[in-house]
């Protein structure tokens, strides 16, 4: 992997080589944004993807496997939404290249399913005649059909399929409706289509008369407009209650966050504990079952113990953008971020940032404006992504009492919580201001963003998703931070003193964090912080597991333990300064790999992080000295 | 039946039974017949792609707290545009075609 140890998202485009002969039939997803490609994806293999009918979510190609009959596979490619073939931002340009087989590495396609909405088809046919003019076997997929029907439009695909020379199917990808048809086109030998006329494509106006006059032939009627849309936004989008709607949102995620993940996360805490217990009592005393209670069992399972509350934000972030929110928040948003030189689609990677800075800094290719671009590139790690959520949780847990302040619905925790979410975003307004009145000046880009209906979740794609996340924290857990945890506890045992581990003072780690002890005491840190700051290097979350392997080897293993044992080394001006250095250095391997893919070169990733860990230092230090006179 | 609440984004000058000139001067629930777009090539093009092509009809749906961006309904879609862009799309104004919209 590419120095991005699997977040989602980052199957970073290496797609199968073509093997000459005897390859499988690759078939690419094409369509407009919000045609329901991605469920469709989903649907057909089953695989993993993001479900979101929202430009710049499927930013990547997704690839996937269809199994047909006979044990015969068809690689299906999912590409970044379109409008037209004249690709303008660099995501379209990944569409158009692949289409046009002028993407290296990737093998042109031998079929294409164009995929449209058919309760917009006025405007969604306009798509098919750059398509098909490619000359690739095609199948029109029709999506939405349950909408149409509810909706009282209606559509002859028989009569479509004979006016476009290609097959023409009605499905539903959220219900699976049709798709049975969509499996056999890929059975099939499929010839390329031969449409009755097609205009010229450069130019749109004909376009879009030639996709009506279609739509005509075809008895297309287009249905009523969906009234449960209209009747949402006069919420969502009301001059009052949409922001409190807004706020509401924020606060109950918060909150569900803190609270309601407490049973699920105590419930792997107690797995871990006895299944450390277990390993304990059956290994001999030795080094081997140090390295495996102290090393794999406290660095590792500390942070496994985060998992339900990780998933928990994704569930929510998936409903919000799966639901077609998103869009409206985005909306409310844009003149917010017009403040700062932004606009509204900054809004959309900068939200996913919150779960992970290194997809939301690839959702950035659909902003079309490269120096808003890199603006977003640039502030996206500020925002608090869900590894400092194990960090923040840890240390408020243990310095901050529980009180409650709005009742039931806000504790001090969570506020807390919600403070440095709160900071993070200030952080990264500052830096965008900075940026773009400065190095990344620019003129003011229009806007323009669709609005996509309102659409209930599928559980299929929020599953998914859930999956996904689940896997790809895992994988890191077993990866990095277990290498992490092996090395850490073997430099915390040497060396060896008459044949045993020496006092963890004079061990090599030890010796390492009492050397950055000096430059990090102003900060209120300990050399134990130290070998933690270090670690976290490669990623934020690793510094809880180093805590873990640290008090471990001084016997309190379990995260109870590391709470108190915390207490004891940090001062509460100390704890403060702590997260806000972690909420602002650029502690994350993955994400300045990513950075550098982004912007081709070496030059922003290194301004970031020297920029990000300056602001660190400096903010903790003044933390810890702003809180020290408080207490 | 005009809504002239404070919803709407005030006509800017617009007399009651003028018609308007640009998207920016519909207030919410009227519609126009689009005329031309004066805004530089590329991003005439994408608008034109998003269904903002001279001819179509378009009305003036909500906008976001504080009235900007607007959301416009056109061709099945809903786009939300800003307040300088919209200002940049013309209206046809020979015709009385600014009626509420009832669909």
């Amino acid at each position: 992997m590419s120095g991005c140890d699997g977040c989602a998202g980052c199957a970073t485009g290496t797609l199968v080589a073509p093997v000459a002969g005897n390859r499988a039939k690759v078939v690419a997803i094409v369509g407009p944004p919000n045609s329901g490609k991605s469920t469709l994806f989903n649907r057909l293999t089953g695989l993993r993807q993001k479900v979101a009918n929202f430009p710049g979510v499927t930013v990547e190609q997704h690839l996937g496997k269809v199994r047909l009959g006979g044990g015969r596979e068809v690689v299906l490619v999912d590409l970044p939404g379109i409008y037209s073939m004249t690709p303008r931002s660099e995501d379209e340009q990944v569409t158009h290249d692949v289409l046009k087989g002028r993407m290296k590495n990737v093998a042109r396609p031998d079929a294409v399913l164009l995929i449209l909405d058919s309760t917009n088809l006025g405007r969604h046919l306009t798509l098919a005649a750059p398509v098909l003019s490619l000359g690739v076997p095609t199948l029109v997929i029709l999506n939405m059909a349950d909408d149409l029907r509810h909706r009282g439009g209606n559509i002859d695909t028989a009569a479509l399929s004979q006016q476009l020379g290609a097959p023409v199917v009605l499905v539903s990808a959220s219900r699976g409706e049709g798709v049975d048809a969509i499996f056999s086109f890929l059975e099939k030998e499929t010839s390329a289509p031969v449409p009755v006329e097609l205009p010229i494509i450069q130019d749109v106006p004909r376009c879009r008369v030639w996709a009506a006059k279609i739509g005509n032939n075809a008895a297309y009627q287009a249905p009523a407009p969906p009234l449960w849309t209209r009747r949402l936004d006069a919420i969502f989008l009301h001059a009052v209650m949409g922001p409190v709607f807004f706020a509401i949102v924020v606060v109950a995620v918060f909150q569900t966050i803190f609270s309601g993940a407490k049973p699920l996360m105590e419930g792997v805490e107690s797995l871990i504990a006895a299944s450390s217990d277990w390993v304990g009592s059956v290994l001999p005393e030795s080094a081997f079952r140090s390295l495996l209670i102290d090393g794999v069992w406290g660095g590792v399972g500390s942070v496994v113990v985060f998992l339900p509350q990780i998933l928990l934000l994704f569930l929510f972030i998936g409903i919000l953008e799966d639901s077609g929110y998103l869009a409206r928040a985005a909306l409310i948003a844009d003149r917010t971020m017009a403040r700062v030189g932004l606009q509204g689609k900054s809004f959309i990677p900068l939200l996913s940032a919150y779960a992970c800075a290194v997809p939301a800094i690839m959702a950035t290719r659909t902003i079309e404006n490269k120096r808003d671009r890199y603006a977003t590139i640039l502030i996206a790690p500020f925002m608090t992504c869900s590894a400092r959520l194990p960090v923040y949780t840890l240390i408020i847990a243990a310095f901050i009492p529980n009180h409650s302040l709005l009742g039931p619905f806000l504790g001090t925790q969570a506020a807390a919580m919600l403070g440095l979410y709160v900071l993070g975003f200030l952080a990264a307004f500052a830096t965008a201001r900075v940026l773009k009145s400065s190095v990344l000046k620019s003129e003011r880009t229009p806007f323009m963003l669709e609005m996509p209906p309102y659409r209930k979740p599928t559980l299929q794609g929020l599953a998914l998703r859930l999956l996904d996340r689940a896997k790809v924290f895992l994988r890191r857990a077993g990866t990095v931070i277990l290498g992490v945890a092996i090395v850490l506890w073997v430099l915390a045992n040497i060396p060896l003193h008459d044949g045993s581990a020496p006092p963890i003072e004079q061990s090599v780690a030890g010796t390492v964090g009492r050397a950055v002890e000096p430059l990090i005491r102003p900060l209120g840190f300990d050399w134990k912080i130290g070998v933690g700051l270090i670690t976290s290097l490669a990623a934020r979350e690793v510094i809880v597991g180093t805590l873990g392997t640290i008090y471990g080897i001084e016997g309190e293993a379990d995260s109870k333990g590391l709470q108190q044992a915390l207490q004891r080394d940090l001062d509460l001006p100390g704890a403060v300064a702590l997260l806000v250095f972690f909420a602002f250095a650029m502690q994350c391997m993955s994400t300045l790999a990513v950075v550098r893919r982004e912007t081709g070169g070496w030059k922003w990733p290194v301004l970031q992080f020297t920029y990000m860990s300056t602001l660190a230092y400096v903010s903790a230090f003044v933390a810890n000295r702003a809180v020290a006179v408080f207490v | 039946m005009l809504q002239l609440n404070g919803k709407s984004v005030p006509p800017q000058g617009r007399g009651e039974q003028d018609p308007a000139e640009t998207l920016m001067e519909l207030r919410e629930g009227e519609h126009g017949i689009l005329e031309a777009l004066e805004v530089p090539e590329d991003i005439a093009q994408r608008l034109m792609e998003l269904g903002f092509i001279p001819g179509s009809r378009i009305v003036a749906a909500r906008s976001a707290p504080g009235g900007d961006p607007r959301v416009f309904r056109v061709d099945g879609s809903e786009i939300a545009l800003r307040r300088e862009t919209a200002a940049a799309l013309r209206l046809r104004t020979l015709l009385t075609t600014q009626l509420p919209d009832v669909s």
